[in-house]
């Protein structure tokens, strides 16, 4: 059973219809319909290079649907502006890719780019909700692998996003990091009911954190439902 | 000792090629035994730059007599041709030609016309073209110099820079540390050329200047000027190439279209 709060059972924040990405040579993601309510937690579970990842750019929109679209809180994606949607669907990667400097400079730089000053009280929440109380100035330089990624969660949480989409954000880390990182996720979402699409192939992680789960095999939904339905069928 | 053997300067300028392409030839037999493979390009490279320099000397002669207003055509085919080069070496960037012939443009064209109109280049065809092809050449290699070394820190930061568009970051914003480092790599050797003067180097245009006679305070002096005109142009191509090029590496949608395996 999922840790998580259940979701509001009305709000549909994210609605994907019909989102297909094919490239030269090569379907990537295909006819994807689905919908995430405010609060829920999906996870995208399947096989290396049924299209997991893929899907979660074309959600941030870091690449481009050749087919369908997002709807986010009713409205076609493809109606705001760029850089506020990637604000707003808020991306962690595998890797935490972590801008030179102190872990406060990687925590200002998405408030920054709409020319915001994020507080050093508001950095010190984030940082205490990922368990890094402390780490505000340290340099990124000198991090764990799994303190490096909780900043990266934590520097997109900056920016306040609507919803998480968390890209096998533990696959890249020993078992030890990975524990730590899993349950800093799962208290942040907890704490501030968070919606969150996560990608992993993970199963005893997707239990843990999702309330439903769909499954993926060359880049189309093979089943859907719940975390136990969907990955112990 | 070639001159022992040939006696006409045609046959013995033939010569001296010979031997300079065996020994440029020497160096790829090096690099392939070590897996580097310049073979064709180099051959290619020796054989058109040969037949290009005997030809411009051919029609030199020409050239010369015709009337000064000729020399901005030449000096415009110069930079059309010098983008076309340059944008071969800048593979998966969009819309490589059209970037470095702007660039090439303002930066050595805006050069030229500016230091011509100032006395510093005489309009004379015999000053006006080949110092102005220098400046065009110069500003040539930095252009392929930025432009090359922007791609390659750009598909090798292609995580950072999509980390920092999907925290909401402007493209620019996001390949700004490329941009600049490309434009600092690209004026190397412009800057080098400016520090070794006189102590590593003694450049051709001086030492014709010193054979045809000129005062050898003179030809230093102007050999500076010329070296300072190549920074100029050369800054100003790089400025204007990776400030061209930083925007479109990325689609409407401001999505990073420099992807590994795309180019």
């Amino acid at each position: 059973m999922a840790a998580t709060p259940a979701p509001s059972p009305d709000a549909v924040i994210l609605r994907a219809e019909h989102l297909g990405r094919t490239v030269p040579g090569k379907v990537l993601v295909q006819d994807i319909d689905f919908a995430v309510r405010r609060g829920e937690v999906l996870a995208l579970s399947g096989p290396s290079g049924s299209g997991k990842s893929s899907l979660l750019r074309l959600l941030n929109r870091l690449d481009e649907p050749t087919s369908g679209t997002v709807f986010v809180e009713g409205v076609d994606y493809r109606n705001i502006a760029p850089r506020e949607l990637r604000r707003k669907l808020g991306l962690v990667t595998q890797r935490p890719y972590l801008f030179p400097g102190t872990v406060a400079d990687n925590l200002r730089f998405g408030p920054a780019q709409r020319g915001a000053l994020l507080s050093q009280e508001a950095i010190d929440n984030l940082l205490s909700e990922m368990g890094l109380q402390g780490y505000s100035g340290r340099d990124v330089a000198h991090l764990s692998g799994g303190e490096a990624q909780r900043v990266s969660v934590a520097r997109t949480l900056a920016n306040s996003p609507l919803v998480l989409l968390l890209d096998e954000p533990t696959s890249a880390l020993d078992d030890a990091a990975k524990l730590e990182v899993e349950s800093s996720i799962q208290k942040v979402v907890r704490d501030q009911s968070l919606t969150c699409v996560v990608v992993t192939h993970d199963i005893a992680q997707a239990a843990r954190l999702a309330h439903r789960a769909l499954l993926l095999d060359f880049g189309r939904i093979v089943r859907a439902g719940s975390v136990s339905e969907v990955l112990h069928a | 000792m070639l001159n022992h053997f040939f006696h006409t300067q045609l046959q013995l300028g033939l010569a001296q090629a010979a031997v300079a392409a065996f020994a440029a030839f020497a160096v790829v037999l090096l690099a392939r035994r070590r897996g580097i493979h310049l073979e064709g390009e180099t051959l290619i490279a020796m054989l058109r730059g040969l037949v290009q320099i005997i030809a411009v000397g051919s029609v030199l002669v020409i050239l010369l007599r015709a009337p000064r207003w000729t020399s901005g055509f030449l000096l415009t085919a110069m930079i059309v041709a010098a983008a076309a080069t340059s944008a071969r070496r800048a593979k998966g960037l969009p819309d490589a030609f059209r970037v470095s012939s702007w660039a090439i443009a303002l930066g050595a064209g805006f050069v030229i016309a500016l230091m011509t109109f100032l006395g510093v280049i005489d309009t004379a065809m015999t000053s006006l073209v080949p110092v102005g092809s220098m400046l065009i050449a110069n500003a040539m290699n930095t252009n392929s110099l930025a432009l090359n070394r922007f791609r390659s820190d750009v598909l090798t930061h292609v995580g950072e820079v999509e980390t920092a568009l999907a925290l909401g970051a402007e493209p620019r914003n996001s390949v700004s540390p490329y941009v600049q480092a490309s434009f600092e790599a690209s004026l190397i050797p412009a800057i080098d050329s400016l520090r070794s003067l006189g102590i590593v180097w003694i450049p051709g245009l001086m030492a014709g200047m010193l054979l045809s006679g000129a005062r050898p305070v003179y030809a230093a002096v102007y050999q500076f000027v010329v070296l300072a005109m190549i920074f100029a142009a050369s800054g100003l191509t790089s400025l204007t190439s990776t400030l061209l090029i930083r925007g479109g590496v990325f689609s409407k949608a401001e999505q990073l279209l420099l992807q590994p395996g795309k180019s």
